[in-house]
């Protein structure tokens, strides 16, 4: 390895969320070196839980969801529109698709995740939401009347489904779970939402998969694998996502899913090691966090941008600072409490810790009433891991603490 | 002092600003949010992540 050029900046790939805060935590940290951010999109980083909610309902446009951009961010270069292709650890330097090949001092990969596609022949009127100019072109075609299909059941799926309708249009869901939201919140609460959903005039085919998509020169219908046919002019699939880690293949970094992080948000190799100068943030990183377990979990949840990106600053920051306080840092206890929020028409889901670690037998009602407003509590070997809060919000903060505290 | 401002138009009373910067942000009994809209200058680390972690954007602080 060489030694690291004083003179070469930090380079965070991704201009999102996650390389936004880490950019942020670093000027915070005292480092005040250069830092240059390269992002394969367009728009400064903007806030993309909006583009399935309130904003798509409104007016799509990144004013309406940029960060606001603070003042000790003044000398941050950013290079958008350019996507990071290739880099060499050893040589420590970047490859992008404008030929560049440019050299940095640390790197740190915030790539996070594209979309995943159903597997059938490009045609118009198929869409997916994961950027704003994703959520742009499907604000255009979310006409009164139309017949939209939304592939898939997540919290995404049933987010979009609920604005579609809220827009006016004919909405029908199709998805293999038994219930929509079955695997984040379990069948007691998913058999719930899909009563609520379908109470707002969503039509929800469950079990079956999509077999073609048919149309001419647009998407017409849908056709499902129990032989349904579905009338549609919008298709949208939302099935999933992958992780953006193509530019990291010719390296050593563990990638079986995402980038493996340990908890000071330093990226491991294959053989295990943690490197001090690449560190990895936001929905692409798969880290332990001992509130659970020594597990390494990629989390998809807004909040993970914010703490691993605090989190990778300050670690980079006492290392590049090379003042003697980076074993410190790098020991300081790290266990953020994973959050997430949904609105699906009057429905307000929030939720703290981790729920997906239960089993359907270790979920249950705390406080509230299921078909009004409710506390729902996700225990693993009888600790309290996960909360979900239908409608009520302050009622969960006592549990979060619980959460936070072990689940004791 | 620092000055903060919710917009209450976008504010979804969410609270993750109250773990941040509990002196100045709390859920009252029915689930909306109060907050104090100025906060010493000791407090502008927790403010700031106040800011950082509101869903909706909705909290400023004005300069
Ligand atoms: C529509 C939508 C609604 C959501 N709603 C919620 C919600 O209600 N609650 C919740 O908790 N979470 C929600 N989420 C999840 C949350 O937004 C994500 O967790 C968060 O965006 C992750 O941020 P990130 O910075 O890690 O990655 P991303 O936001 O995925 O950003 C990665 C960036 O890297 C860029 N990039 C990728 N590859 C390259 C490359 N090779 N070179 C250069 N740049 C590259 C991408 O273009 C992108 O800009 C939602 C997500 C979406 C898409």
């Amino acid at each position: 390895m060489t030694v690291a050029n004083p003179a070469a900046p930090v380079v965070i790939v991704g201009a999102a969320m996650g390389g936004l805060r880490a950019a942020e935590s670093l000027r915070r940290s005292g480092y005040t070196g250069a830092i240059r951010v390269v992002g394969e999109e367009l728009h400064a980083p903007y806030n993309r839980p909006p583009l399935s909610k309130e904003v798509l309902a409104t007016d799509v446009t990144h004013e309406a969801v940029a960060f606001p951009s603070r003042a000790e961010m003044g000398d941050v270069e950013w290079m958008l529109g350019v996507r990071a292709t290739a880099v060499d650890l050893d040589a420590r330097t970047l490859t992008t698709d404008d030929g560049e090949v440019q050299p940095w001092r640390a790197l740190v990969i915030a790539t996070g995740l594209r979309a995943r596609r159903l597997d059938f022949a490009p045609i118009a009127g198929r869409h997916v939401v994961r950027s704003l100019d994703d959520a742009m072109a499907l604000r255009a075609e979310l006409t009164e009347g139309a017949r939209v299909v939304v592939v898939g059941s997540g919290f995404l799926g049933c987010e979009l489904s609920a604005t579609a309708r809220k827009l006016g249009c004919e909405v029908t869901i199709v998805t293999p779970s038994a219930e929509p939201m079955m695997r984040p919140l379990g069948e007691l609460v998913a058999k719930e939402m899909r009563r609520r959903l379908t109470n707002e005039g969503v039509d929800i085919f469950s079990g079956v998969t999509v077999a073609a998509i048919n149309g001419e020169t647009t998407v017409e219908s849908v056709e499902l694998s129990d032989g349904t046919v579905v009338p549609a002019d919008v298709l949208i699939e939302s099935v999933g996502s992958e992780c953006n880690t193509e530019w990291l293949e010719s390296t050593d970094l563990d990638l079986s899913d995402g980038v493996l992080a340990d908890n000071a948000m330093r990226a491991v190799t294959t053989s295990g090691v943690a490197r001090d100068d690449v560190y990895v943030v936001g929905d692409i990183a798969r880290f332990p966090n001992p509130m659970f377990d020594d597990v390494a979990r990629r989390i998809e949840h807004w909040n993970i941008p914010t703490d691993t990106g605090k989190r990778a600053g300050a670690v980079l920051a006492a290392h590049l600072a090379d003042d003697g306080s980076f074993a410190d840092v790098v020991a300081k206890p790290f266990a953020p409490v994973p959050s997430f929020w949904s609105n699906q028409f009057e429905i307000k889901l929030q939720a703290y810790g981790l729920l997906g670690l239960v089993s359907d037998d270790d979920i249950r009602v705390l406080e509230g009433d299921l078909s009004d407003q409710a506390a729902v509590g996700y225990y693993r070997d009888d600790r309290l891991v996960g909360v979900l809060g239908i409608g009520m919000k302050a009622a969960l903060l006592p549990y979060r603490k619980q959460i936070a505290e072990g689940g004791a | 002092m620092i000055k903060i401002e919710v917009d209450m138009n976008q504010c979804q009373h969410y609270g993750q600003c109250v773990f941040e910067a509990p002196d100045n942000f709390k859920l009252n009994d029915d689930d909306k949010l109060e907050y104090v809209a100025e906060a010493p200058d000791s407090e502008r680390d927790n403010i700031e992540a106040a800011v950082d972690v509101c869903p909706m954007q909705a909290i400023r602080i004005v300069e």
